[in-house]
């Protein structure tokens, strides 16, 4: 129908092919069966369109709808959410809305940095940044109690937000020769981190392993030289 | 049963002074509790227990913490009056993501060491959101809005940011001076910041003065 197609053409993000915030779009969209176009950038050479709707800090992900822009990862998921409310990611009570939003900026500001860290360095220094990875792992780890998705039942925004741990997390830890989230030690997260990543919508929509385990490669020895000698 | 509403804050903190104007906006009754950052207390530690931060607002005995989620929650609660984000979507987003990106500068200008780059990096912030709020009274329109409880806060620093910066906010930004004017004119705004004067006392003095929150100086 004229409508619909037309409808269809008006939801278009922007994304690079691996970025972990622009795929948390791309589970949120396909969750709810929302149609759009995808623009993939080349981050080294940023197209006009990117750097006219996200002027200010002119990364991905962007969302377009009916020509009007979002940015930034979580703001976009709200913007999905308030949008299309079919298969809601946030539950209607206030009090587990905000645990979720919690979770979410808490996988960003802390549990993705501490491991990050551990990711680009080695020996003890790595040891020592896996000790503290894990201690804001186990606070993830605790809120899983009693339950499948952090979302409870169903995958929700928080676990879209944390998605990364079920896939990128495991090539983090082979190109850094780390473990970090252990089956003995986290047993719910391991068990969490399979359910996620099999999940229909998650499971086809990883970016291809082994692209990630050469750009991460790069990125890590990058790093590692860069670092001032001890 | 009668809602139960506290919140854990620290005088100068920006972060809890949002809930305090958020509170007062919505006309919500609470009991404030002064935290010392030196001595958490044994509340603080079992609300927060990830971050042991302020704020935290405690409604009917669960905590929530973060202040941009708390404004969240406080605006979902007591949607009954004075609402902080507007209905459309697109505008929701729009406020979301300033409210983020002063959040992210914050980060950005506390970690900075020299006092002349914390203060190039305030101003540089309040530069990009006078252009954000173009001719409007207020980031909210015609009322304060997320935004505006957002950056508020920062008017109790604009001594400190104007002793690093060796300048005055007023000649460099005339736009984000006159907006501070109009928020300050709301009793729920000028009621629940601290006074400049305590703020710098506090972070270029190091001074913490014992004098009780409502106490006027």
């Amino acid at each position: 129908m004229e409508t619909h197609s037309k409808k269809m053409a008006e939801v278009k993000l922007f994304r690079t092919w691996s970025s972990r915030f622009a795929l948390r779009i791309v589970w949120a969209l396909k969750l709810k069966d929302v149609q759009y176009d995808t623009i993939f950038e080349d981050l080294s050479n940023k197209s006009p369109l990117l750097l006219q709707y996200n002027p200010v800090h002119k990364k991905v992900p962007v969302l377009v709808h009916n020509g009007k822009s979002v940015a930034e990862s979580l703001v976009i998921l709200e913007y999905i959410e308030e949008t299309w409310k079919q298969n809601p990611l946030l539950s209607e009570d206030p009090h587990e809305r905000a645990a979720a939003r919690f979770w979410a900026k808490f996988g960003d500001e802390k549990v993705l940095p501490s491991i990050w860290e551990a990711f680009n360095s080695e020996g003890k220094e790595q040891e020592e940044g896996i000790v503290k990875a894990k201690e804001n792992l186990k606070y993830l780890e605790e809120e899983l109690k009693g339950k499948k998705f952090f979302g409870g039942e169903h995958i929700g925004f928080a676990d879209i937000a944390l998605g990364w741990l079920a896939e990128l997390e495991n090539v983090f830890e082979e190109v850094a020769s780390m473990k970090v989230i252990a089956e003995d030690e986290f047993p719910l997260l391991s068990e969490w981190k399979r359910t996620f990543a099999d999940a229909p919508i998650i499971k086809e929509n990883w970016p291809p392993r082994d692209k990630l385990v050469t750009k991460y490669q790069a990125f890590r020895e990058a790093n590692l030289l860069n670092k001032a000698p001890k | 049963m009668a809602d139960e509403v506290v919140l854990l804050g620290f005088l100068p903190s920006p972060f809890a002074a949002r809930l305090k104007i958020a509170l007062a906006e919505k006309g919500v009754e609470y009991e404030y509790k002064e935290e010392d950052l030196r001595s958490k207390s044994p509340l603080l530690v079992q609300m927060n227990p990830v971050h042991k931060k302020v704020p935290v607002l405690i409604h009917n005995g669960k905590p929530i913490c973060e202040s941009l989620i708390a404004l969240q929650y406080i605006d979902e609660v007591w949607n009954d009056k004075a609402p902080l984000l507007p209905s459309d979507p697109g505008l929701r987003a729009q406020a979301r993501f300033w409210a983020d990106f002063i959040d992210k500068k914050e980060m950005i200008w506390a970690a900075k060491e020299e006092e002349h780059e914390v203060a190039k990096e305030f101003f540089d912030c309040i530069g990009v959101l006078e252009g954000q709020l173009g001719d409007k009274a207020f980031f909210g329109g015609e009322t304060l809005g997320f935004v505006d409880v957002a950056v508020i806060p920062f008017y109790s620093w604009l001594s400190v940011f104007e002793k690093y910066g060796n300048c005055s906010v007023e000649a460099k930004h005339p736009k984000f001076t006159a907006w501070t004017k109009r928020c300050m004119e709301k009793e729920s705004v000028s009621k629940s910041l601290p006074d400049q004067r305590r703020v710098y006392d506090f972070k270029v003095g190091g001074i913490l003065t014992k004098l009780p929150i409502d106490q006027d100086l």
